[in-house]
């Protein structure tokens, strides 16, 4: 989340489009009903689905899955053509103004520079126009045809409402409707909060969806300011925390990114990921990024990391390409992988076209599984009848479970949505034989570490020369852990402003990352986490909720990261003289001294606004970016369908599934054709049940006991069922049978001269658990991930439905 | 008198007088159970069950969102969800059946059994089992057919109000877990006050029939709702204007008292007459029954 939780009561509009907190994040779906209670907040739900949220919204709209950015590029021009945008901001804040290529365009599908035998683009025309300097251009009046705020313009203009309703099935009155609440937020003095969870990611275009979004905001003038932002509801406790600290294949913590092969020193990798600034006077705050990395790498590597040996640059794997789950997968169904060890993660059931799961995990010599419960994944091997219907004889897979405690049997803390890092306590001690993570970890690195120092092998440096400071070496502690993504000063830092003045000392925690040090005098395990356990202590154990400013920044409540910051880009509350836009919900502001405010200012503080600077001090433009080239589909959004579709024809163009999203070779034929599979599929939660945990308890499995797939009256009536009925799912990757629930809540939508029935498919049952046993419901979702970050595309796909 | 001293105002079958007590004063309690604010996130249905111990048996699909279908006597507290149209529109509402804890509770007036069914001063009307026969007639008795007899002991179930919490001072489990504050809890007037000032804010947004529902027939409530759409109370679950049946009423008045008191001097007369006339013949069970069965309603 760019604001927080609790800001979303600040709202004067809400838009749930892409999730359903009401029914996935109940608790934090308190602030969206406080702030129709207490701000007259109207609440907008545009849903494939009438879901719980719908039932509390002000105003609801349906759409087909898969379809948000016809529905969204719809939202921008409608903006732009109603003229309903925050000038002032959209003007000094975004990178409207800012010339790119004239080479670079877009024709009928696809931008400049795509080579469809490699499925690829060639992305160097899809930057600006520099001058001699190496600053983009600008064209203040936004006149230029080539500045970013015509070419949105022109690339937009075809999402008319006819097409918007010709390819969504969203009924134009609707969405127009939810246009004018969009719209209403054009006003300085109004926001809109955005809230999406995995109903925009989980798509091949699911980061384009959120760059949608984000465009929305910025041309609304509504990020950085309390009661807007674009926010990711996070789908599992603790999620935020993995991504921060990099437990994604191609991360390191901080978002710093692993080295490839076309790095083989610390210069050149540094050099190609420390941005230099594309507009003059910007604080181009990633320049620091060395610091961040050789700080980490003393975290990581402490005395043996050393200047003279690239702080231990190659004791660094170079990732040879992304290991995201699909890829994993893909190289576990070819027999390339022997072991696998899933650490709280359950594949079979959360993966993908469960066959293929299930042909991997065979083909491994071992599995190793640590969970406090037992999951289909320990159980793959065993049969359970129609729901895992395999011959254990036939398997050799040795299976090793390690039982692991709960949350609530260690202590550490959880980073929430709102980027909050909370400490908790430990509630009770794990039961039998379970351990903590921390410890599971622990022992199994010294016993590695005892391997390599004995028997040497290819490269045991990375593994022997690891620092390993921890009181009990086989068992770290979180305190200990959290203490280290904080950071240390290994050397007095002096203060180059206050000559014989030290910004910290030696052995002292560092008080943020503003003190980090990229000659490696300072270790820090978590740039960003910098700040949360400081010479004053742990600063995730606060618990004060004063809330001075009424506006719920809590500043003494845990600890937020950046700094202790809640609300990201805050700096672009205020108008250019850095006056708050909205006087009532002053976040910061220039006291004509420096930056002050009721939340940790996200700027330099000592910057006046006479010098210029802009508030997006994350990018090396200074300002926001409309136009993205980083993106691997292009530097705007554009609308693709799903890759099982039921269209023929994308109505957008000629391209008709992403152009850049990889598919293996061996997938393309595991995609249905409508002809087959005629109706629209989607996945999700209920508030019932947590993913595939709450099975496992009494409760839950009394309030929502048996798998269902949810079925539209005009879906069950071609197929005569009835509510209650057996009926059987299929897609081109297999089958389920379940009971069916026939409602008024999924929609028939008519789709381009064609009528489209959406089938909704909750994914909480298997064969483990005190629930009905029950079809993984992943047995029907099709291979295939998000363009950019290959996020399965669990929420589109096509199925046929039958009475059982 | 010791009921009194218990917080005691009504018991079943039993008349209790107003002892002397200067130390008179306690605010009657209510929930709030306000549908425009709740999601149907049946976390109050679930802390019911840890709270009070309740489990029933893992179920099967029935083709609702409503699990278990029905209260019982392990469910005391159903979310239960109704698809339903609104001027044209879809609409979706979620209900929290339960126990409303009536000032004029029909359970306590049906109920033959002394103490089965108490009314504390702080308006909780609660099942007393050790007292219960198991008689079902608080069933009959009530409006909302909300009490549950259990098969293994034969005694009648359901919302406590959490008596046991809310007598030290703490707010019933379901509140505690209500994330969106559709539950609220305080006093009487308390809420009253917080459901009006919820049915401007409705209004305004267009719900121009939201309403209330604090039924007069049964006295008031100490569990009321604030409605969306309050001309639509039977959708949600809620009969329109609920009272305590003639029956029940008749049962409890001075007449049917006056009559059993006749009936049982009647029955009296006639043995005393069946002897005088016949003997001491065996008297028919029946004849027993039958009696006793006239003066019941």
């Amino acid at each position: 989340m760019t604001n927080s939780w609790v800001d979303i009561k600040n709202a004067d509009v809400i838009l749930v489009m892409g999730g359903n907190p009401a029914e996935a994040h109940p608790c934090g779906f308190k602030w969206a009903i406080e702030a129709k209670v207490k701000n007259k907040a109207k609440l907008i739900v545009v849903d494939p689905r009438f879901t719980r949220t719908a039932a509390v919204a002000d105003f609801y709209a349906p759409i087909r899955p898969g379809t948000d950015i016809a529905f969204l590029g719809g939202v921008i021009k409608y903006l732009l053509e109603n003229d309903k945008i925050q000038h002032d901001y959209v003007r000094n804040y975004t990178s409207a103004s800012l010339l790119v290529r004239e080479d670079t365009g877009f024709d009928d599908g696809l931008f400049t520079g795509y080579d469809g035998e490699k499925r690829k683009y060639d992305k160097s025309t899809w930057t600006y126009q520099l001058d001699k300097d190496g600053f983009a251009k600008v064209d203040p009046t936004l006149q230029d045809p080539n500045c970013v705020f015509q070419r949105l313009k022109k690339h937009f203009s075809r999402y008319t409402p006819e097409m918007v309703e010709r390819t969504t099935g969203t009924p134009r009155d609707k969405f127009l409707k939810v246009c004018e609440a969009i719209a209403s937020t054009s006003s300085p003095d109004r926001t809109m909060t955005s809230l999406y969870a995995l109903g925009w990611t989980q798509h091949s275009v699911g980061s384009q969806n959120i760059r949608c979004i984000a465009i929305i905001q910025l041309l609304l003038g509504n990020m950085g300011m309390a009661g807007g932002g674009v926010n990711a509801l996070r789908g599992h406790s603790n999620i935020q925390g993995l991504t921060d600290l990099g437990l994604l294949s191609h991360l390191l913590p901080g978002y710093l990114t692993l080295p490839t092969d076309a790095d083989p020193d610390l210069q050149t990798y540094l050099d190609k990921r420390t941005p230099k600034a594309l507009r003059p006077g910007q604080f181009n705050y990633l320049s620091n990024y060395p610091k961040f990395f050789v700080s980490l790498m003393k975290a990581w590597y402490g005395a043996a990391a050393t200047k003279e040996n690239d702080f231990g640059y190659d004791l660094l794997p170079k990732i040879d390409g992304g290991y995201d789950v699909l890829r994993v997968m893909e190289l576990l169904a070819q027999g390339k992988v022997n072991g696998y060890v899933c650490q709280g993660f359950n594949p079979l059931s959360s993966f993908p076209d469960k066959a293929k799961v299930t042909a991997g995990l065979r083909k491994l010599k071992f599995l190793v599984t640590i969970d406090p419960l037992a999951t289909e994944t320990a159980e793959f091997w065993q049969n359970h009848g129609e729901f895992n219907d395999v011959d254990p004889s036939q398997i050799q897979t040795e299976v090793f479970r390690l039982p692991s405690s709960c949350f609530a049997e260690e202590d550490g803390s959880l980073v929430s949505s709102a980027r909050w890092l909370q400490w908790h306590w430990k509630g009770a001690e794990p039961p039998a034989e379970a351990k903590g993570d921390l410890e599971i970890v622990g022992e199994l690195f010294l016993a590695l570490k005892k391997l390599y120092a004995k028997d040497g092998g290819v490269f045991p440096d990375p593994i022997l020369k690891l620092t390993w400071p921890y009181r009990i070496a086989k068992s770290p502690a979180a305190d200990e852990v959290a203490r280290e993504f904080n950071g240390q000063a290994l050397a007095d830092v002096p203060d180059p402003k206050n000559q014989g003045a030290f910004l910290v000392r030696q052995g002292e925690q560092v008080p943020g990352f503003a003190v980090l040090q990229a000659d490696g005098s300072t270790a820090c395990g978590c740039w960003i986490f910098s700040g949360s356990w400081t010479q004053a202590g742990n600063q995730m154990a606060r618990r004060d909720a004063a809330d001075p400013s009424g506006l719920g920044v809590t500043p003494g409540w845990a600890w937020s990261w950046p700094a202790n910051r809640r609300i990201l880009y805050n700096r672009a509350s205020c108008n250019a003289d850095g006056v708050p836009y909205i006087p009532t919900r002053k976040l910061v502001w220039w006291n004509g001294t420096k930056w002050v405010g009721n939340d940790v200012p996200d700027f330099k503080a000592d910057s006046p606004p006479a010098d210029g600077m802009n508030p997006f001090i994350m990018t090396n433009e200074g300002v926001a970016r409309l136009w993205a080239p980083a993106m691997t589909d292009g530097p705007f959004p554009e609308h693709y369908e799903p890759f099982d579709t039921p269209l023929a024809k994308n109505p957008f163009g000629k391209v008709l599934n992403s152009p850049g999203a990889r598919v293996f070779p061996d997938d393309w034929k595991a995609f249905g054709k409508p002809e087959e599979f005629p109706f629209v599929a989607t996945t999700y939660r209920l508030t019932e049940h947590f993913h595939f945990w709450t099975k496992n308890a009494r409760i839950p499995a009394i309030l929502q006991p048996e798998a269902f797939v949810e079925l539209p009256e005009g879906l069950a009536k071609k197929r005569g069922i009835r509510n209650n009925d057996w009926v059987v799912v299929k897609s081109k990757r297999g089958q389920v049978r379940l009971k069916a629930l026939v409602t008024k809540r999924m929609p028939t939508l008519a789709v381009d001269g064609k009528e489209i029935e959406v089938v909704g498919l909750p994914i909480h049952w298997g064969f483990v658990g005190q629930t009905r046993k029950g079809y993984i419901t992943n047995t029907l979702t099709p291979p295939v991930g998000d363009a950019d970050i290959q996020t399965p595309e669990y929420k589109a796909f096509l199925v046929n439905v039958e009475k059982a | 008198m010791a009921l009194e001293t218990q917080d005691i105002r009504a018991r079943s079958a039993t008349t209790v007088e107003s002892a002397p007590n200067a130390r008179s004063f306690r605010p009657e309690v209510a929930k709030l159970i306000d549908l425009s604010r709740c999601i149907g996130c049946k976390a109050c249905q679930a802390a019911c069950m840890e709270w009070n111990d309740l489990r029933e048996e893992v179920g099967t699909f029935q083709g609702t969102y409503t699990n278990p279908l029905n209260l019982s006597d392990q469910s005391w507290t159903v979310m239960k969800f109704n698809e339903t149209e609104v001027d044209g529109s879809l609409a979706w509402f979620i209900f929290k059946d339960g126990c409303l804890h009536c000032a004029d509770p029909g359970c306590l007036k049906a109920c033959p059994a002394p103490g089965a069914v108490v009314r504390y001063a702080n308006g909780i009307v609660d099942f007393q089992q050790d007292n219960c026969i198991g008689c079902g007639y608080c069933i009959t008795g009530c409006p909302f057919d909300i009490p549950r007899i259990r098969k293994e002991d034969g005694r009648v179930y359901k919302c406590t109000l959490c008596s046991d919490r809310v007598s030290v001072g703490l707010e019933p489990a379901c509140i505690k877990s209500c994330p969106t504050q559709a539950l609220t809890f305080g006093s009487q007037d308390e809420m009253k006050e917080l459901a009006a000032h919820r049915l401007v804010d409705l209004r305004e947004r267009g719900l121009s029939k939201a309403a209330i529902y604090d039924p007069p027939g049964v006295g008031g409530t100490h569990v009321f709702f604030v409605l969306p759409h309050g001309d639509r109370s039977e959708t949600y679950g809620l009969p329109r204007d609920p009272s305590v049946g003639p029956v029940v009423t008749f049962w409890r008045s001075g007449v049917a008292r006056a009559l059993g008191v006749a009936a049982m001097f009647g029955v009296l007369v006639a043995g005393v007459l069946h002897y005088m006339r016949y003997g001491p013949l065996e008297v028919p069970d029946e004849a027993d029954g039958k009696s006793g069965k006239e003066a019941q309603p």
